[in-house]
């Protein structure tokens, strides 16, 4: 049986998986039932000043559906915590108590001024956590007061609250960033310039789910209003990982510590995060939309894979993937491939051919010898994968690789044995020979 | 009202109506807006899509279910009925795992089709429930067209004719229009009155004339229509029964399939009609199933179609055999009737076994003997010839046009050679032929 264990940052769990702050994390009964379920750690709700913040009380949520109203996506205008700060240190104090084996990390989010932060690390403090995470995420409602990503898209504010808190405690320190920014490695730089610990990626994408046509309002409305929300779910994973990619392989930030976060929704997904070098991972719509059980799986799921890779603890496959993260610069231009139909697995309902005549190079028949016949015309065919992604049958529709010596018979050149990139291209004006 | 021979047990009542109402309920219930938006989502809008092609009126059935999808049903329905004005009709009797759902791509994958039948139904009851009907009659061409039957064919062919600006008269012998739609199709894949609302809502178009009670060769003739028509459309059905030929079939027991239908579906409460405790069908069409299946739904003890071939051969699809047999009907093939019995205690019909020999089918010499209160034939029906056209083995020949060989007289649905006897292909025939009369009026 694989190991599960994670070490992040010196702070210790039994498996990977936590609970993001959010909804979840919110109250000792909640991060109780979570622990009881099994989840590795929680990122408590995050604290703020008192007195404590309020919510609307209209909807909170909007959501993006796929078929039989499978939640994709999940938008959100919660703000932190609206509790007293004293009961939430009480029960965080109570919680790591009875919890000793499990991640207890506290969120925070003050205002930029230095002695909020050293108060507020001192309490924290005092109640046994093993880490803090500093908000610089949220996208709406505390951004409009100076916090949350209003802090997050200013990497110099970033740098300084971090050094600040790095200053005034022994406490790991995690920075968790926003992805409303064009590029994420300058705030990821600058955490770590202020001695970030580790950063946590990705918070919420600015959104708006989708308006009612009737009201003629942003949904979820409230009293006629909306507000743009923060965007979460299956949706984001793909900017996420991204964005998990882009610091893992930036050589600035090498061995920078990173929990991914962003869509995480079975073992699977946990993986992908980990192998592009996430430490570990933290969940929040897929608890938000099936609750806590869903742990059960992502732990199985994950130690069954890796008994079958023959990954003995996590570690051993973390940022296997990173160093195949390359710039579109240096992709090997010599590699030649071309669509295959499974004539056997083809189920003929043409959509290959409509989207390849449609919209791409005209390279799939619609008929052959009179009859529904759809095949690849390889004269044609620029391997753009168009058909693989929108075949509904898995594995109908494949890639094949033309070994190097053969003709591609779109080109009529013979297909290279050796890698060439567009560095090298003599179509780019700045292309280097190759020797 | 079933009579059944001398003697026999023939009575009504044998279920309590609330039994009867609950048999008779809607075969496939409709589907709610979240089910078919489940149902939609699995169409995978398929490039020149094999369901389509399949549809005998040519439905654009990807386009109508990706509208479904996109929560416009009326858009839906809408596209539905430009090809097809008795959508609503055909979503519910259309053998469409023969048709569209057979076809469909993921048939071939999973045996799984798309549930093209029920998502038609869906979107037709909600553009039908708003009362409005979609289309306006076309600029008058001041053109007077005669439409005789107002069945299926009938229906379809007044329809497009009037909304090409045509002023069509619609002509029935039978009190109610409908055709087999009112009087035919079995009652739990049409309850709640949709005929007659169907009918209603294509009349809904204006500029169609109806006049039921009006009989072809009694009350009107094709001379005179011709004369006071630019043109004439001829949908009358077959009105007509095979006989078996065989001896006893003139016994009180031996009655006609379509008749005791067409009774059932004309009752005001079925529980109330006289059925046989042991009931025989002969045939092995749709008509056998569906007088099979409603004899059990009423109370019959005992049901057993007789059919003389293989059961490849019924002209039922498989699914209306599977239904009957779940209903709890026997289905016997390869075997013939020879005689029908009434003697004493002794009522029913014999057979003889059959095989498919050198010159056709055969009989094989053994026989068996069925016991029966009452015997429904369902061998098929034959055209009540009208004066005039030329016919072929019992059915009106038109040309690809369904022009028939009289000047100026087109005609379609069941009484034609061409057909198929399903709505769908007399709706498509009605529709096309209305088409070919407006290119020759408008030439
Ligand atoms: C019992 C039964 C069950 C069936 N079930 C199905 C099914 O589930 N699915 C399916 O697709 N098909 C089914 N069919 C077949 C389908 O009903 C027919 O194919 C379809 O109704 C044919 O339409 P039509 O307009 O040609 O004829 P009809 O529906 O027969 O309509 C003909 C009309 O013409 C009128 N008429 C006849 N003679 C004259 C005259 N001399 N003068 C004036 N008017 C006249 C009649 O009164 C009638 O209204 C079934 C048929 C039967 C008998
Ligand atoms: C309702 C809701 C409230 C959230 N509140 C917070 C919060 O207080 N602090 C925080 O750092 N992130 C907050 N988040 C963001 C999540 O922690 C997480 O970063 C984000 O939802 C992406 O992960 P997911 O795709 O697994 O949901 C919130 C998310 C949701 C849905
Ligand atoms: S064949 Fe099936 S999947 Fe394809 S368009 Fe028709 S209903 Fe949709």
């Amino acid at each position: 049986m694989a190991d599960l264990r994670s070490d992040f940052v010196g702070i210790k769990s039994p498996n990977p998986f936590w609970l993001a702050s959010a909804p979840p994390t919110d109250k000792e009964y909640n991060v109780v039932r979570a622990f009881e379920a099994g989840w590795g750690g929680v990122v408590w709700k995050t604290l703020g000043l008192d007195p404590h913040i309020v919510n609307v009380n209209g909807p909170r949520y909007g959501a993006v559906w796929g078929a039989d109203r499978r939640l994709l996506g999940l938008n959100n205008i919660e703000l932190i915590t609206d509790r007293p700060l004293q009961t939430n240190l009480d029960e965080i104090k109570a919680v790591k108590r009875a919890w000793p084996d499990r991640a207890v990390v506290v969120s925070l989010m003050v205002p930029c001024e230095e002695v909020c932060w050293t108060e507020i690390l001192k309490q924290v403090e005092d109640t046994g956590a093993d880490g803090v995470e500093l908000n610089f995420g949220c996208p709406h409602g505390m951004s409009e007061r100076g916090m949350g990503s209003a802090v997050g898209q200013v990497p110099e504010y970033i740098e300084m609250v971090t050094r600040w808190c790095k200053q005034n405690t022994r406490m790991p320190v995690i920075v968790k960033l926003t992805p409303n920014i064009t590029d994420i490695r300058y705030p990821a730089r600058a955490a770590k310039k202020g001695g970030a610990d580790a950063v946590s990626l990705i918070n919420t994408v600015s959104s708006i789910t989708s308006v009612n046509l009737d009201l003629m309002a942003p949904e979820p409305t409230i009293d006629g209003k909306g507000s743009h929300g923060g965007y979460c779910g299956p949706a984001v994973k793909p900017i996420a990982l991204n964005m998990v990619a882009e610091i893992a392989r930036d050589a600035e930030m090498a061995g920078l510590p990173i929990s991914g976060i962003g869509g995480v929704t079975t073992w699977r997904d946990a993986a992908e995060f980990m192998a592009l070098g996430a430490g570990n991972v933290q969940v929040c719509t897929a608890a938000m939309t099936y609750g806590f059980r869903i742990v059960t799986e992502m732990i199985d799921g994950l130690s069954r894979w890796m008994d079958g890779k023959g990954y003995a603890r996590t570690s051993d496959f973390t940022g296997l993937a990173t160093p195949n993260v390359t710039d579109w610069q240096y992709l090997n231009l010599n590699y030649v491939a071309k669509a295959r139909i499974d004539q056997d697995l083809c189920i003929k309902c043409g959509r290959c051919h409509i989207v390849c005549e449609d919209t791409s190079h005209q390279a799939i028949t619609a008929t052959k010898d009179g009859a529904r016949h759809f095949e690849v015309i390889d004269a044609e065919c620029v391997a753009c994968n168009l058909c693989v992604n929108v075949c509904p049958v898995e594995g109908c529709i494949t890639m094949e690789q033309m070994p190097a010596g053969t003709v591609d018979p779109r080109t009529g050149r013979t297909v290279p044995a050796e890698y060439g990139n567009w560095t090298q291209h003599p179509n780019n004006p700045s292309s280097v020979a190759a020797e | 009202m079933t009579h059944g021979f001398e003697g026999a047990d023939v009575k009504a009542g044998r279920l309590t109506s609330e039994q009867v109402a609950a048999n008779f309920a809607d075969l496939h219930p409709p589907l709610t807006r979240h089910e078919a938006a489940v149902a939609a989502d699995r169409c995978y809008f398929c490039y020149d899509a094999p369901c389509m092609t399949a549809c005998p009126t040519g439905i654009d059935i990807a386009m109508f279910i990706r509208q479904i999808a996109a929560d416009n049903p009326s858009g839906a329905a809408k596209t539905i009925f430009d090809q097809n004005i008795l959508g609503g009709m055909c979503a519910r009797v259309c053998p469409t795992e023969t048709l569209c759902e057979e076809a469909c791509v993921r048939e071939a994958a999973e045996g799984k089709p798309v549930e093209i039948g029920r998502l038609q139904r869906f979107a037709t009851d909600h553009l039908m429930a708003d009362g409005v009907h979609p289309y306006q009659p076309g600029v008058s061409t001041g053109r007077k067209i005669a439409v005789v039957g107002a069945g299926p064919a009938g229906l379809a062919c007044a329809h497009r004719l009037a909304l090409k600006g045509h002023a069509v008269t619609l002509f029935d012998a039978k009190p109610k229009p409908g055709g087999l739609n009112e009087y035919g199709i079995a009652a739990y894949k049409t309850p709640g009155g949709f005929a007659e609302a169907e009918v209603d809502f294509v009349l809904g178009i204006g500029n169609i004339t109806l006049e039921t009670g009006k009989a072809l060769g009694r009350d009107i003739s094709i001379d005179g229509l011709k004369w006071d028509y630019d043109a004439v459309f001829l949908g009358i059905g077959l009105g007509g029964v095979n006989a078996l030929c065989v001896p006893g079939e003139d016994l009180s027991g031996v009655e006609d399939a379509v008749e005791f239908i067409a009774e059932l579906r004309s009752a005001e409460d079925p529980s109330a009609l006289a059925i046989g405790r042991r009931v025989v069908v002969i045939g092995g069409g749709m008509t056998a199933i569906d007088a099979a299946v409603q004899s059990k739904l009423l109370g019959a003890e005992d049901v057993t179609i007789v059919y003389r071939r293989g059961q490849e051969s019924m002209n039922a699809s498989l699914f209306e055999q599977d239904l009957a047999q779940t209903k709890g009907v026997a289905i016997k093939h390869w075997a013939k009737p020879v005689r029908v019995v009434c003697e004493g205690e002794r009522r029913g019909v014999e057979f003889e076994y059959t095989r498919s020999g050198s010159g056709g089918l055969e009989g094989t010499g053994e026989t068996f003997f069925v016991a029966a209160d009452v015997v429904l034939k369902a061998i098929g029906q034959t055209l009540e010839t009208p004066e005039g056209p030329a016919t072929e083995r019992g059915r009106i020949v038109v040309d690809a046009e369904l022009r028939t060989s009289l000047d100026g007289v087109w005609a379609g649905g069941d009484c034609v050679a061409a057909g198929d006897d399903l709505t769908v292909t007399a709706v498509a025939q009605g529709r096309d032929a209305a088409e070919s009369i407006h290119r020759a009026l408008t030439a």
